[in-house]
């Protein structure tokens, strides 16, 4: 019996979906970030695989400082710091892309672990379904 | 390519303004000509807006809206608006174009899960 | 893993990131405006070259002809969304949109 119910976790958690988000976009700019961001909170009730990978001027949703006060949109690079109890087990940012753009890992919310480009792509190459936001 | 595939389709983009819905349209349309089934098409974004019945394009210009009514009813394929996106753009029960219907993102969640490939298209 | 473009390279950076974040030997399908990047004699024509040693790169017939682009980078395959879905179907897509 142990045996079984320990097969059928692993045999349940090997059929969990990877879903990988890519955030590409800057925020506020345009909506596809934040409603990217709206996707991965529901999705994270179905306890599937997620991941999040912000390259190009996706890595200007991780700036912290973000002041939206003045515009009216809501601010959203909080709540990807408090994604982790959503599921969401990593925050990739490309290094190449902070660096382009004159950041550094210090510039940024917590949480959010910077990688070479080449580790992004494997990462792409591992999922079953990406989401470009 | 005997393989019969199942592909879901989401669209991130408006009619007219953006290629996104057009492209996804060809790419549904011919992967049905091929024998694959869409277990369904996702509306999000401003991707919503593709399924109101209010819009009224030139006689000489294709019908969005229309063309995706009637390319889903035709093959029964789950088209569905998300209800998040839709109330944020004025798409409701009222306005929204036979075939179609609102629900919410887990359903994409479950697109993703089910079908062998999910694509999105967008700007 | 195939990775679509729909961007001009001219206005964007998408194909040029896209192919940092490819897999080595990922091929790459320019759709809608992407197509530009598959034209020959352009200034990207170099670029686009030495991404084709590495890789194959497609372009769809249908956006091509829309926009009466009628010389290609010697090297780039030209498919109609038949086969694009072919492709679709043959591995799993990432849009780089």
């Amino acid at each position: 019996m142990a045996d079984d119910e320990i097969r059928d976790e692993e045999e349940s958690s090997e059929e969990k979906t990877k879903f990988l988000f890519i955030f590409k976009r800057a925020p506020h700019g345009a909506i596809y970030p934040y409603e990217g961001l709206e996707v991965i909170l529901i999705m994270a009730a179905y306890e599937q695989e997620i991941t999040a990978a912000f390259v190009d001027d996706g890595v200007y949703c991780l700036k912290k400082g973000q002041d939206t006060t003045g515009i009216g949109i809501k601010e959203f690079a909080k709540t990807f710091k408090v994604l982790e109890p959503y599921g969401v087990e990593h925050l990739y940012a490309d290094r190449a892309s902070l660096e382009a753009r004159g950041l550094t890992e210090a510039d940024l919310i917590t949480g959010v672990e910077v990688v070479e480009a080449e580790e992004i792509a494997n990462v792409i190459s591992a999922q079953k379904v990406i989401l470009p936001f | 390519m005997g393989c019969r595939m199942k592909f879901a389709v989401l669209i991130l983009e408006g009619p007219y303004q953006h290629q996104a819905s057009d492209s996804a349209y060809h790419f549904t349309e011919a992967a049905l000509k091929k024998g694959h089934e869409i277990t369904g098409i996702f509306f999000y974004n401003d991707g919503v807006y593709n399924t109101t019945s209010l819009m009224t394009p030139p006689q000489d210009d294709r019908h969005i809206s229309k063309r995706w009514s009637e390319l889903v009813q035709k093959h029964k394929i789950d088209a569905i608006v998300c209800i998040a996106a839709a109330k944020r753009r004025g798409i409701t029960e009222s306005n929204l174009a036979p075939g179609s219907r609102i629900s919410g993102l887990g359903q994409l969640t479950e697109l993703g899960i089910n079908a062998d490939r999910l694509i999105t298209f967008g700007d | 893993m195939l990775f679509t473009v729909n961007k001009s390279p001219f206005t964007t950076e998408n194909l040029r990131s896209c192919l940092r974040f490819a897999g080595k030997e990922a091929p790459v399908l320019l759709y809608e405006d992407g197509v530009y990047g598959a034209q020959a004699g352009t200034a990207l024509e170099g670029f686009v070259k030495s991404a084709l040693k590495a890789r194959a790169i497609y372009a769809l017939k249908e956006d091509i002809a829309a926009r009466g682009i009628d010389k290609l980078i010697d090297g780039v395959q030209v498919v109609d969304y038949s086969g694009f879905v072919d492709l679709v179907a043959e591995q799993n897509v990432c849009p780089w949109i």
